[in-house]
């Protein structure tokens, strides 16, 4: 029997709604089969907890006496600078931004040890920052320089906007070459001497919902160890790529694009993360409910470790260069082992996201489900998926014309 | 027979000196080094394991100590700081003696200081900064 979103807020308003977690719900399809846990359970909790660089956050600091309009100007943030192309005192501090004076890479590999995401955490765990700006001078806005101390409950509007993240499925990066490479992937050591993945696998939202039939425009969920929603597809969205049986992407696959009030989250869940020799990212914690309105979608979320497949690229030459092959194809199940195989060799995996903060998060959601602290939403429109024109291309160059050529 | 793993730092006036030879001569030591490095300004720093009766290991610790040798214990050595952790597993691959190990079940990290030869390769590959030497 089909059930609606309202009719499983209903159950949670009375307290009989039955929540359990993306990993949970896999031991009861395997006890009760399908059919049965179909009409007995009303939400699959999901969750993830990875590096997602495509974060950041925008700002209304609060004008100051006389005005200044730090738009169009120039301002950072604990030396961070961030955008300043909005209006007068709102910016976007992105989380891969660094200070204009670290030395990035130039002292190879660089450490990377502070930029935009640290700034975030830092600002979320409720401690100060150093706000310092230059701006032009108008008419209306004389003020040209601005230094203070600020915190996130001084600010009048604080917002998690991230463009992408919840990457469905990712790379396993290796490294083919004779030396050890630094890539966003974690550091890859020569010959195959480990693999790094990036996924929690059965936990995460999109494999749970992998042709996006319940997470849509809307969507609300637990971001960052508040609330927030799901507001468009992510940037790279790509939903029209080689799917098994079970609907999941071989490859990565379709992204979300979020939104939520940074006030009310908190350090665990978003955490500044330095990448030797890479840069900065910020880890984020989100959670997705899934409703549970049909058999078709209880099937969906009770895919196993086992039944989720990543592609091994090399990073060393196949990724940089953009040049096609995928050395070898792996479970999640394989991946959590601690070891693969690639091309005959025994390679040792880690991971750049959480399984077990994963799980955390998906507990916590069932938690706040539970304690009726958080309701289900229904999407207010799809995000493109199978079948749809969207997909992603590389940049077409073209080259400048010179005057007088 | 017992094992001591300890952290030797050295002067540059030292650098030079056979002082594991008389670990081993006068103080009937055997000695595995772990790491060995001697820094720009010709300070050495040496990782041993120290294995003898206790008599000897009190004895041999002594007389370093009286050349002028810093002694510390390697367990001081690394620390992980698991409040800092995620328990991602980015650092597992990159631990040669299993110090950094994972429940497979649960996919949680832990840290086995005994194993811990402080080889430092963890330090650079941690995101959060849970993993930091601690001199």
């Amino acid at each position: 029997m089909a059930k609606t979103v309202s009719e499983i807020n209903d159950k949670i308003k009375k307290g009989t709604a039955v929540v359990v977690t993306a990993e949970e719900i896999i031991d009861i399809v395997n006890r009760q089969g399908v059919k049965h846990a179909a009409k007995e359970v009303d939400v699959v909790t999901t969750g993830t907890f990875g590096p997602m660089c495509s974060s950041g956050a925008y700002f209304n600091f609060g004008h100051t006496k006389p005005r200044i309009k730090i738009g169009g100007g120039h301002c950072t943030l604990d030396n961070v600078p961030a955008y300043t192309g909005l209006a007068a005192v709102d910016v976007y501090l992105g989380a891969t931004a660094c200070p204009e004076d670290d030395p990035k890479n130039s002292v190879y590999p660089g450490t990377f040890s502070h930029g935009g995401a640290h700034v975030i955490e830092k600002l979320v765990a409720g401690k100060s920052v150093i706000l310092k700006s230059r701006a032009y001078g108008t008419d209306c806005y004389p003020r040209r320089e601005l230094e203070t101390e600020i915190k996130l409950k001084d600010m009048n509007e604080a917002v998690l906007f991230n463009p992408r993240n919840c990457y469905q499925n990712y790379n396993v990066a290796v490294n083919l070459s004779d030396k050890t490479i630094y890539t966003y992937m974690g550091t890859l050591r020569p010959r195959l001497a480990n693999a790094n993945y990036s996924c929690a696998g059965q936990m995460s939202p999109l494999m749970n919902d992998p042709c996006y039939k319940t997470i849509g425009i809307g969507t609300r969920i637990f971001l960052g160890g508040g609330e927030g929603y799901v507001i468009w597809q992510g940037t790279q969205h790509n939903p029209n790529v080689k799917r098994g049986d079970n609907g999941v992407p071989r490859v990565p696959s379709g992204t979300l694009a979020v939104i939520g009030d940074l006030k009310k989250m908190s350090p665990d869940w978003l955490r500044g993360a330095s990448f030797t020799g890479y840069g900065v990212s910020l880890t984020v914690g989100i959670g997705v409910p899934i409703p549970v309105l049909n058999e078709e979608i209880l099937r969906y979320t009770a895919v196993t470790d086992k039944d989720i497949i990543a592609p091994v690229v090399d990073y060393s030459v196949s990724y940089p260069q953009v040049k096609p092959g995928i050395l070898a194809e792996v479970t999640y199940a394989e991946l959590k082992s601690g070891t693969i195989a690639v091309k005959g060799q025994k390679v040792q995996t880690g991971a750049m996201s959480s399984y077990s903060k994963a799980v955390k998060i998906a507990e916590l959601l069932k938690d706040r489900i539970l304690r009726h602290e958080f309701y289900l939403t229904e999407a207010v429109a799809p995000i493109p998926s199978v079948g749809s024109d969207t997909s992603v291309k590389l940049l077409n160059e073209k080259p400048l014309k010179r005057k007088g050529e | 027979m017992l094992k001591k793993r300890i952290v030797l730092t050295f002067p540059p006036s030292l650098v030079s000196q056979p002082i594991t030879y008389y670990l081993v001569k006068d103080y009937n030591l055997m000695f595995n080094i772990m790491r060995g490095v001697v820094t720009p300004d010709e300070e050495g720093r040496l990782v041993l394991e120290l294995s003898g009766n206790r008599k000897s290991l009190d004895a041999g610790i002594a007389y370093l100590k009286q050349q002028g040798i810093n002694v510390e214990s390697l367990s001081h050595d690394i620390k992980w700081r698991e409040n800092r952790c995620t328990h991602c597993t980015a650092c597992i691959p990159a631990c040669p003696t299993n110090a950094l190990s994972v429940n497979r079940k649960t996919m949680e990290v832990s840290f086995n200081k005994e194993d811990c030869i402080a080889c430092e390769l963890c330090i650079s590959i941690c995101p959060f900064k849970a993993l930091v030497i601690n001199f």
